[in-house]
């Protein structure tokens, strides 16, 4: 073949291919605008700030999060909390990648993606799942001058049982204890089978105590609001295996949501962190079915199906990630791990409270009601976590009387009696 | 004829690539993103510090690991699908060995020795599986392959929920890591490792003098051309065809191998990182040479390290560069199909 030949034949596939890439720019020529604006705006806030007087400083925070940034799940939450913490102190700017888990990002580690949010300037990483628990340890190690934030971590708990301290590390949490014992009551007061079940992610001492915490909620309020018969109260949790459905990996949560409401539960509080149970709710009562759903870690999880959601118990990552990236500006920075709870005042105030609970459309107003006053409960001091409690295993968990400190809470080493589904993996 | 034909090759190659390239601009431009931007963001992404630098060959030396191992496979006609699996079970059988002997007192060195060994008797013993399942079952390599990989999957899941569990977790974020002694010593302040550099290095000697100056590649080369000629020659396809899946094998468990000790230092569900499939792209693509299988390997790592821009740059997903390594294989093999119809259709009127 001649090389005349191969143009012959090439040329014309190449034009073809150059006419149609000509043709997109022509529409693109109005597209790339986005592209071009999103390249210009940085720039055009980097000049803005230059030319008042007194310019804050700007400070780039990172944030690694384990699933995608618009989840309306957990990571959507920790987004809104950056976006929040730009907002309310001039000059910071959040960077972020989202998806950060080896099973979509495979060949890559956390620590490494945190090297390239510190390669766009980040001065301060935030770690938002413990699934980094390992790459956080080694990057807060490799680079003592970033900030680092490991969220849900217990590292730098010097009470707790895994302290290693790292100057540059925090370990913010909320006490979504609560959240979930209001979700639990929630269940309880609507479910008219008595059959709550609870679409677990995967099983640690996190997932253990908040999963009981809504157990005790749920228990607390069949019995004193509902008034009805503790044996006729059946929870059980089943667990997926992750935070969320990763095909292949995982169970399928809304297959696992499925199963519950095809064997007669009526209502499924999800521990993940994205909304099959609240969607799977939706195409049940869609035919005819009464189920309802809780979803889980943001505000606005309900918005996808309003009329089956009984409300969401949610994080609040703002005031925590204000006060932390405060003290990096400011140099006050100590490290040290906070659980912090609920404004009692008000659960929903964005500025104060760690975790909120939103009541949703589906929750009766009677229910809201009884619900109000359970919170109200909870505020006046009301602590479930109090004895005479059980684990799961039959053994004694708390005696008469006795109060859990947060260290059993934290580390609570099975479900409590009276729960169904698995404590621990199977072996 | 044939003086052009060198240059005419290299030209089909080059607008192969060319036709990629405008492919993925096309999409991109329906993502209303610059094409431009985003190549130059993934460049940037590899070259411009020496850390992302070593980082992409990090990536780059399990994938030539796998392409190693393919390569012959390929040349022996068989399409080795199951290399995923192979990858898998040479991490898990590594992993087995470090928590072996990880409180054995015997030295790291020894341990790491063992682990690697352990890997390769794993990538060994699952390639042979789809071999007998071949030869005595008369199951095709490709379906042998891709059930053993997910019964691959679902023993890694099974060991990181089960038996390998941390203590009181049961989550798919894997095994607890192991002690740094135990991980490949890396260049300082890199994650690279200087050991699975030379074993890469090594594996493309050992494949390239294999197949180019030895007896075995050539009748390897004989079995995957032609069986019935192999067997006219005196050559025992399947004993040829399961030499190949041995050798494949044992670079599927090396691959394995370094996963865990030099990558991730524990067993993760995902733990071959779709290196097994890349490496199926990479070999389709090199044609039986290993030597090209260095750059277009460092090309693909390049895309897989570099892809990480596009979602901080741009908020692009950067499964965009699964979308050009993708494209780039099947402009390739179009545009090969082109060149060899063009070629035999000249080639005929000239044989009459």
């Amino acid at each position: 073949m001649s090389i005349r030949k191969f143009f012959k034949v090439v040329l014309p596939l190449m034009v073809f291919a150059l006419l149609l890439a000509a043709c997109a720019p022509a529409a693109a020529a109005a597209e790339p605008a986005p592209a071009e604006e999103a390249a210009a705006e940085p720039a055009a806030e980097e000049a803005a700030p230059a030319e008042e007087a007194a310019a804050p400083e700007e400070f780039t925070f990172g944030i690694l999060m384990v699933g995608v940034y618009n989840n309306k799940g957990w990571d959507q939450a920790h987004y809104d909390a950056g976006l929040y913490v730009e907002e309310q102190i001039p000059g910071t700017k959040m960077i972020y990648i989202d998806k950060v888990n080896s099973s979509d990002r495979p060949g890559t580690t956390a620590a490494q993606l945190a090297e390239e949010l510190v390669a766009q300037g980040a001065k301060l990483v935030i770690f938002n799942s413990d699934d980094m628990k390992d790459s956080a340890i080694e990057f807060a190690a490799a680079h003592p001058e970033i900030y680092v934030i490991f969220s849900t971590g217990d590292t730098q708990w010097a009470e707790g049982a895994n302290y290693q301290e790292f100057a540059n590390m925090q370990n913010p949490m909320g006490r979504m204890e609560y959240g979930k014992m209001i979700a639990g009551c929630a269940a309880a007061l609507t479910s008219e089978t008595g059959k709550i079940g609870y679409l677990g992610p995967l099983i640690n001492d996190e997932t253990r105590r908040l999963t009981s915490a809504a157990y005790l909620g749920a228990k607390y309020c069949w019995e004193k609001y509902a008034a009805k018969d503790p044996a006729d109260l059946t929870f059980e949790v089943n667990w997926i295996g992750f935070w969320f459905n990763i095909p292949g990996f995982t169970s399928d949560p809304s297959q696992v949501t499925d199963d519950f409401f095809n064997s007669g539960y009526d209502v499924v509080i999800s521990g993940i962190d994205t909304t099959e149970a609240l969607v799977e709710a939706k195409k049940f009562a869609d035919g005819g079915q009464n189920v309802f759903a809780i979803p889980y870690d943001y505000m606005g999880a309900c918005e996808q199906a309003p009329e089956v959601c009984l409300g969401v118990p949610y994080f609040n990552w703002g005031p925590a990630y204000k006060a932390a990236i405060q003290q990096a500006i400011d140099g006050s920075w100590t490290n040290g791990w906070s659980w912090n709870g609920p404004d009692w005042s008000d659960i929903n105030n964005l500025d104060t409270s760690a975790v909120g609970f939103v009541k949703g459309d589906a929750l009766s107003a009677d229910n809201a009601a009884k619900l109000d006053e359970f919170i109200a409960e909870l505020a006046g001091g009301l602590n479930l976590w109090t004895g005479p409690l059980n684990l799961q295993d039959g053994s004694a968990y708390l005696a008469d009387g006795e109060v859990a400190s947060d260290y059993q809470v934290w580390y609570l080493p099975q479900l409590l009696e009276g729960m169904k589904g698995l404590s621990s993996a199977a072996e | 004829m044939n003086k052009n034909r060198g240059l005419i090759d290299f030209l089909f190659r080059i607008s192969g690539i060319a036709a990629a390239l405008l492919f993925t601009s096309l999409v991109l431009l329906v993502a209303r993103a610059n094409p431009l931007e985003a190549f130059a963001n993934i460049f940037m992404g590899v070259v411009s510090t020496p850390i992302k630098i070593a980082d992409t060959i990090v990536a780059w030396v399990p994938l030539i690991l796998t392409t190693c191992g393919l390569v012959i496979a390929f040349t022996a006609g068989l399409m080795n699908i199951g290399i995923e699996g192979q990858i898998m079970l040479g991490a898990i059988m590594t992993t087995g060995a470090l928590r072996l002997l990880q409180d054995s007192g015997l030295p790291p060195a020894v341990i790491i020795l063992a682990g690697f060994l352990a890997g390769v008797a794993g990538g060994v013993i699952w390639a042979l599986l789809v071999g007998a399942l071949k030869f005595y079952g008369g199951v095709s390599e490709i379906f042998a392959g891709l059930g053993l990989n997910f019964i691959a999957t679902a023993l890694s899941l099974w060991l990181i929920f089960g038996p390998w569990k941390r203590a009181g977790v049961a989550s798919m974020s894997g095994t607890a890591p192991f002690d740094a002694a135990l991980w490949l010593p890396m260049f300082q302040g890199f994650r690279l490792s200087p050991w699975s550099l030379s074993l890469a290095i090594i594996s493309i000697v050992v494949v390239f003098i294999l197949m180019k100056f030895t007896v075995v590649g050539l009748r390897l080369k004989a079995v995957g051309k032609n069986t019935r000629a192999a067997i006219q020659m005196g050559i025992s396809p399947s004993k040829y065809m399961l030499l190949s899946f041995i050798l494949c094998g044992v670079f599927a468990g090396l691959t394995g191998a370094v996963q865990v000790l030099g990558v991730y230092h524990r067993l993760i569900p995902s733990i071959s990182s779709g290196y097994g499939f890349l490496g199926l792209l990479v070999a389709m693509l090199v044609d039986y040479q290993i030597i090209w299988a260095v750059p277009v390997a460092l090309l693909f790592a390049a895309l897989n390290i570099g892809g990480i821009q596009l979602p901080i740059m741009m908020k692009l997903d950067s499964t965009l560069s699964g979308v050009m390594q993708s494209s780039l294989v099947f402009f390739f093999l179009i545009m090969g199909g082109v060149r060899k119809k063009l070629q035999r259709k000249e080639e005929k009127p000239s044989n009459e």
